[in-house]
């Protein structure tokens, strides 16, 4: 099958953005979401979701596949207009939650491959070539990802002791008395973090054993997570669905287990960061 | 010492970035995508997102290769 599915809503609520007009104009942008088998199109899910530009999405047909897409107007999402709008933190922003939303919702009852953000194609034609050319890898991506999360896990340092007020220079403190005072403190901060990065390692170990695929993302900047204590370990972790309980409760030992290191668990999410293949993945410890 | 599962809350955005421009398949790599040069466009984020800010250095550099 090669022709375009819409779903129904799109079909009857949207007279304007008429889809049919939409497929044949081959000028027409379509933002990419996701990929499923052509079995699992969502089928009545999407109808209340709104995609990156406030447009409905529905799943174009190719070979077995099927992509979750919706039209984009060139005048923001063309390639030039795309690069200036995404320097605006809170466009971006939009862009991100919409897209998420989008896959989450698709991922929900079905695996889903998730399309890397802001990956726009021309028509649907440009949508089925993408299929086409990608057949082999989306195919091997969905069965290996079949029934499978991502959880994420954050271990942060916790806060170090308030520094000691240094003492009141007095006369009976000779240089000699700071110098030692300066060079304990900077001991007690190594002893600290090697303290810290190991219990991070700890952490990451015994959850990569308990997960089929680990990926490490790098450690978040403070000044763009807002958080105060610094990021040791930011990983992902592929788990299937049904040990998810398990895993979240094995986080929670972990927390409660290591002194100084903070957790913090996130997801389930859609397998965003397991569609490389296995052993191509570029961050393992 | 405490573990805050996000399954109810507003993802943070920086979670949510990390997946969204790290992960995801890319079609930019594929030789028939890029042969059709104006088929596909894909933006490469990282670049513009160091420009948001200029003090605040990129965390996403060097992600493409270990």
């Amino acid at each position: 099958m090669t022709d375009a599915t819409h779903l129904p809503e799109a079909a009857e609520a949207t007279e304007t953005t008429a889809p049919t007009a939409a497929a044949e104009a081959t000028g027409t942008l379509e933002y990419a979401y996701a990929v499923v088998r052509e079995a699992d199109i969502p089928r009545t899910a999407l109808e209340p979701v709104r995609g990156v530009a406030g447009e409905p999405v529905r799943a174009v047909r190719h070979l077995g596949l099927a992509v979750l897409a919706g039209p984009v107007p060139a005048a923001d999402f063309d390639a030039e207009p795309l690069r200036a709008r995404l320097e605006d933190l809170a466009w971006l922003e939009g862009v991100a939650r919409a897209h998420q939303r989008v896959v989450d919702t698709a991922g929900a009852d079905t695996c889903v491959i998730p399309v890397r953000m802001a990956t726009v194609c021309r028509g649907e034609d440009g949508l089925r070539r993408m299929l086409a050319t990608g057949r082999d890898r989306f195919t091997a991506a969905l069965d290996r990802l079949e029934g499978r999360v991502e959880w994420g896990v954050k271990v942060y340092a916790a806060s170090a002791p308030a520094e000691e007020p240094p003492a009141e220079p007095s006369a009976a403190a000779s240089g000699r008395d700071y110098l030692r005072r300066r060079s304990a403190q900077r001991r007690a901060s190594e002893q600290r973090w090697e303290h810290t990065e190991e219990g991070a390692r700890r952490v990451h170990e015994t959850l990569t054993a308990l997960a089929e695929g680990a990926r490490l993302h790098p450690p978040q900047d403070v000044r763009l997570s807002g958080e105060a204590a610094r990021n040791v370990l930011n990983a992902a972790y592929l788990v299937p669905g049904e040990d998810s309980e398990v895993f979240a409760e094995r986080v929670g030992e972990l927390a409660g287990r290591e002194s100084g290191l903070r957790l913090e668990l996130t997801g389930p999410w859609a397998p965003y960061s397991f569609v490389a293949a296995e052993g191509n993945e570029r961050a393992e410890p | 010492m405490t573990t805050s599962p996000l399954a109810h809350r507003q993802i943070a955005l920086v979670d949510l970035l990390d997946r969204l421009l790290a992960g995801g398949v890319v079609i930019t790599g594929d030789v028939t995508l890029r042969i059709a040069d104006v088929d596909l466009v894909r933006i490469d984020l990282r670049a513009l997102i160091s420009s948001v800010n200029e003090n605040v250095p990129s965390p996403w550099d060097g992600w493409e290769e270990p």
